[in-house]
């Protein structure tokens, strides 16, 4: 299978962001909140390579963090959006019936709310740490995964090869896992890549807006928020995470496209 | 005729219901989670009493369903209640605010909608040459930033740099209009590009899915000229889809305009609900989640009720 | 030259296949292919899929479909090549001198707009006809096409009128700017067996009255044997033979054109019924949930071991929805089922598993009976795995042996469905079906998809398993001929009821109810002329139309 320049390239960065993210102790040149210089915002210099922070702090230490913060809590924040989500939705298409319309009914409630706001209104009353941050937004996005799980169940469900292997008396079992999941799985591995590329963007806008993860614990929305005064000043240090999140989120979405193309070609033709 | 009109029906009720079923919602999610509002209010080292008077004041000792009721008969005669750290009335100081949201909002739709449409035509029309990869890849690069971001790095560049255009963007009645829009003219301009990112790729998709239909194949075989195809043939058939679309992405302008005031200092709902959630002022943040859901439905409801009118099978049963 | 009306000079076409995990290459498709019409005559195209014949048609209007390119060639109409002339000029020949008449009429109409606006609107934009002139042409073609209310049915929207009405509303639309040339794309093909009859009639008798000339493209020999002056025929892309209509049917020359003509002509002598029916359904009565009315009424037929019953219907018969009860999909709400000397629960669930080991199902698309991620030594093992409980070399050496039965090598153990073509689907369908040593076989419209010479194979195929697994057969189908190969007892469905019942020379000789009457002569014979005598001894109204 050959692979276009594009997926690789996505598929490099990528690799090298959780590389970064993992071993981020190892490869920071600073601590994380180690204060490093008394003057603030200083320019770039092969000792500090991308000039400190409004705290004096090392810029490019702070960004590596932060990288491991953002990438830990949207990965876990995708992990348990995904298992939700398409556990629940298969089981929605499989099951059929009263469970299906409940579950469905119950899923359109909570997304006629958006997302944002929704997670506004709950960190109103909770506490904001970083397991409720992954919950809140780990379940707020399974609706999504719900739907396109349950979507992508029916669409295979009603398959003659579905109805083949229910005739020869095939169990449940059989069919989610050996009719149903090989052929949903492309799909959803693509969509996985979406949901983590919204869920960096998520937790970046909620830390931006304070009610994210919380100082001095290094977050690219929280860099944003600390350094934005100096905007008006010409200093460009809150721009960095622009940087670092349109680099990722374009490198997963070029990954997904390839995913995404091969499904459909692989079916041998039906689109 | 009357089909129609039943189904029409029948989609407002829902949308009221779910309006219904989202207050609920909203109401619970602020009462059933755990943390004590007495306490946050005055804090660690509050004397029990005062707990106790505090929470008898804001009622919190009533039964829940009681509560809502309260709440909700209060929402409907006008009266979103009290804040808890200003004390001030609640529906008083969003009117104002929810004006100036509006404001902001009405702009970037009115500019990003046509914009929309327009580049989903060109990108239809030149499909796969350089017109559409281009559009293509700005949309992508611009839904991979985050609203707030896209905003900083056209301050840096628009208002700090180049100096066009402020970038706090205080505005009163004493501006006339022409001053207000160059004062807002930045986060216009910023809502208009989030927005107009996500809507683009479906009305591209859309707008190709009519032009690739077998009866627009058959008017290229009347030996029609491309203008009247499109005119006459493919665009009947895609008000519905793209009006479809332009609702559904509206949607994006109600979280974007949040982020934004806030970005902006904004007077407006958006930066309102922001700065009260910080302060876990619940009956504020009631109210803005309340008004924000509200607006996403109805948004999310017209786009239903024009895909239904839009329907010639509906318009002329058989 | 200039009294041909359209001359086809070796025209060469092309298009860009996207093979999946490969980059995308240009190939040819019609490779250097000759022809002529004259005014006033009808050249038929024949061949099956892949053979060109739509890509031809639409290249005499210079049109290309979906990325595919006219790379060589000339065609000449009316005196000039159309391949070298300005956008504008060709503008002017589409919907002037040549129209075209689609498959699909249902998808080729635009849902906003009226039937009228739709017909008139290319004789009115080419200038020939003023928008009065323009519908009272229109008014004048549906009467000549038959269409019910002539006056008033162009002031319909396409959804409200019937897909057969569609179709000569299409056929119309044609017809309107008094063109030299009208291409016909299959335009009878996604029809019914007694609506297609009545188009058919509909549109040789608007070709005889306006002196058109047209290029009729069907796949089907029997119908263009019945409205051309000449035929072509063609294979992926090639002239096989090209001659007179009179010389293609009764004196082939070429041995595929030969194979076309004598399709469906096998021959199979009708058993007698053994004394013990392996499937015997009793008074059945079945709906679908949520509905009020009975899809079928009162079902009455047996099988016996070893044989083929036909249940032979239109869409809507409820032939498929009788598989979906004795298969349990569809719990019956009055009658029997009694199968293999037991009865058979209603419901799928209450059925052990060697009652759905003994009744198996194929179905009509190979393509989605088919799980595309598992490869053919799974699909063809399963069952073995599943009722016999057989493993490792034991299986392998059993699905070799399948495979051998149906025609296939071992060398297709581990290919993917989709490197597979129609037919090899369907052979592996059968195998996978045979693997569980079934008594019965329900056979739903298996044939259909497939291009005739494909699905002739397949129907000898079956016959010769039949023989050597000792299997009966429920073989559903809309198609007459196939039921004359291959069936030993026949039941005429129509609306949920069978009309007519028996072995298959009873069901087959007159005296004849008035719906099988209608069905028998509904289908096309290899005959020249045999259009009008069908026309002529007309007695029922077809439903739909």
């Amino acid at each position: 299978m050959r692979l276009p320049i594009a997926a690789l390239i996505g598929l490099i960065f990528t690799f090298a962001y959780f590389f970064v993210a993992i071993f981020a102790p190892w490869i920071a040149p600073y601590g994380m909140a180690e204060v490093v210089s008394r003057d603030v915002w200083l320019p770039p210099s092969s000792e500090f390579l991308l000039g400190t922070d409004n705290l004096g702090r090392d810029l490019l230490s702070r960004m590596i963090y932060g990288g491991r913060t953002t990438i830990f809590i949207a990965t876990a924040a995708t992990i348990l959006s995904f298992t939700t989500g398409s556990i629940l939705g298969f089981l929605a298409a499989v099951l059929g019936g009263w469970a299906d319309q409940a579950m469905s009914r119950f899923v359109d409630l909570i997304m006629s709310i958006p997302s944002l706001i929704f997670a506004l209104v709950v960190l109103s009353v909770m506490p904001v740490t970083v397991p409720v941050l992954i919950v809140v937004m780990g379940l707020l996005d399974s609706t999504r995964v719900y739907r396109l799980a349950r979507a992508v169940a029916v669409d295979i469900n009603v398959m003659d090869y579905v109805e083949a292997a229910k005739l020869r008396g095939e169990g449940r079992g059989w069919i989610i896992f050996r009719e149903i999941l090989p052929n949903a799985l492309s799909p959803l591995i693509a969509e996985m890549g979406l949901r983590f590329i919204f869920m960096v963007l998520f937790v970046s806008t909620l830390s931006f807006l304070g009610l994210g993860v919380q100082p001095p614990q290094a977050d690219w929305g929280g860099i944003v928020k600390e350094n934005a005064d100096g905007i008006v000043y010409g200093i460009g240090a809150a721009l960095y995470p622009a940087v670092a999140i349109a680099t990722l989120a374009i490198s997963v979405n070029l990954v997904a496209d390839w995913i995404l193309n091969r499904t459909t070609s692989l079916k041998g033709g039906r689109g | 005729m009357s089909l129609l009109l039943k189904l029409l029906a029948q989609r407002i009720a829902l949308g009221l219901l779910l309006l219904f079923l989202v207050s609920i919602l909203i109401f619970s999610g602020t009462i059933i989670l755990p943390g004590d509002v007495a306490q946050q209010i005055l804090g660690q080292s509050a004397t029990p009493e005062a707990l106790a008077n505090m929470r008898r004041d804001l009622g919190l000792n009533d039964p829940p369903i009681q509560r809502y009721f309260n709440w909700l008969g209060g929402v409907l005669q006008g009266d979103l209640g009290t804040s808890l750290t200003s004390g001030k009335d609640i529906a008083e100081s969003i009117g104002k605010r929810l004006g100036n949201t509006l404001f902001l909002a009405f702009w970037a739709a009115i500019i990003s909608v046509p914009l929309a449409i327009l580049l989903g035509l060109i990108a239809v029309r030149y499909r796969e040459r350089w017109p559409d990869k281009l559009i293509s890849a700005v949309t992508l690069a611009s839904i991979s930033v985050p609203e707030f971001l896209i905003a900083y790095v056209a301050i840096f560049f628009v208002s700090v740099r180049l100096r066009w255009a402020p970038s706090v963007t205080t505005i009163n009645d004493s501006m006339s209009l022409g001053e207000k829009l160059h004062t807002i003219s930045i986060p216009i301009a910023v809502l208009t590009l989030v927005v107009l990112a996500h809507m683009m790729r479906m009305t591209r998709a859309a707008i190709l899915n009519v032009m690739q239909s077998a009866y627009i194949e058959t008017a290229e075989l009347k030996g029609l000229r491309m203008f009247t195809i499109i005119w006459k043939h493919a665009f009947p058939n895609s008000i519905a889809p793209v009006v479809n679309v332009v609702m559904l992405n509206l949607a994006y302008l109600v979280v974007g305009v949040v982020v934004i005031e806030v970005v902006f200092t904004y007077p407006g709902m958006g930066q309102f609900l922001v700065d009260h959630v910080s302060k876990r002022d619940i009956p504020v943040v009631q109210a803005c989640g309340l008004i924000f859901a509200a607006v996403y439905i109805g948004l999310n409801m017209f786009a239903d009720i024009v895909s239904i009118v839009a329907n010639p099978r509906l318009r002329h049963p058989k | 030259m200039s009294d041909k009306l359209l001359k086809v000079q070796n025209l060469k076409i092309g298009a860009t296949v996207y093979p999946p995990g490969e980059k995308p290459h240009d190939i040819e498709i019609v490779h250097g292919v000759s022809f002529e019409v004259e005014k006033g005559k009808v050249l038929g195209l024949i061949g099956e899929s892949g053979a060109g014949k739509s890509t031809i048609g639409l290249a005499s209007m210079a049109y290309g479909r979906g990325g595919v390119k006219i790379t060589g060639g000339e065609v000449w109409v009316n005196g000039r090549d159309i391949l070298k002339t300005t956008n504008s000029d060709v503008r002017a020949l589409r919907g002037g001198e040549v129209t075209y008449v689609s498959q699909s009429a249902a998808a080729s109409f635009n849902p906003a707009k009226k039937i009228m606006d739709q017909v008139t609107e290319a004789a009115i934009l080419q200038g020939k006809f003023s928008k009065k002139e323009a519908e009272r042409r229109a008014v004048e073609l549906f009467r000549k096409l038959g269409l019910p209310d002539p006056e008033n049915i162009g002031n319909r929207y396409p959804h409200q009128v019937s897909g057969g009405q569609l179709q000569r509303c299409m056929t119309a639309l044609a017809l309107c700017p008094e063109p030299d040339l009208v291409v016909f794309d299959e335009p009878t093909t996604a029809l019914d067996v007694t609506t297609q009859i009545d188009v058919l009639m509909a549109i040789k008798e608007a070709i005889r009255d306006t002196g058109v000339a047209a290029l009729y493209i069907t796949h089907d020999l029997a119908v263009v044997a019945q409205v051309s002056d000449d035929i072509l025929v063609l294979k992926m892309g090639d002239m096989v033979e090209y001659g007179s209509v009179d010389q293609i049917i009764n004196n082939p020359q070429e041995e595929y054109t030969k194979a076309l003509v004598s399709v469906r002509s096998i021959e199979h002598a009708e058993k007698t019924p053994t004394p013990e029916p392996v499937l015997k359904v009793q008074n059945i009565t079945a709906r679908y949930k949520g509905t009020n009315f009975d899809v079928l009424k009162n079902i009455n037929v047996e099988l016996h071991p070893g044989q083929t019953l036909a249940v032979v219907g239109e869409s809507g018969s409820g032939k498929s929805t009788l598989a979906r009860v004795i298969t349990g999909l569809l719990p019956q709400s009055n009658g029997s089922v009694h199968f293999a000397g037991r009865d058979m629960s209603k419901d799928l669930g209450g059925r052990s598993k060697e009652d759905l080991r003994e009744l198996q199902m194929i179905y009509q698309m190979a393509d989605v009976a088919m799980n595309p991620r598992q490869t053919v030594g799974t699909i063809i093992g399963r069952p073995l795995e599943f009722y016999f409980g057989l493993r490792g070399a034991e299986k392998r050496k059993r699905i070799v042996e399948l495979l051998d039965e149906i025609e296939m090598g071992e060398g297709f153990i581990d290919r993917y469905p989709a490197e597979l073509s129609g037919g090899q689907k369907q052979r592996v369908c059968i195998a996978r079906a045979l693997a569980a040593k079934p008594k019965m076989i329900i056979c739903d419209e298996v044939t259909s998809a497939l291009d005739p010479l494909v699905a002739d194979g397949i129907l000898k195929l079956l016959l010769d398993l039949q023989k050597i697994e000792d299997v009966a057969y429920l073989f559903i189908t809309h198609d007459l001929a196939t039921v004359k190969a291959i069936a030993d007892s026949i039941a005429v469905m129509y609306q949920g009821e069978v009309v007519r019942y028996g072995g298959k020379t009873d069901v087959l000789s007159p005296p004849f109810d008035d719906y099988t009457d209608l069905l028998l002569s509904s289908v096309p014979e290899m005959k020249l002329g045999w259009l009008e005598e069908v026309i002529a001894n007309r007695k029922m109204e077809s439903a739909g139309n």
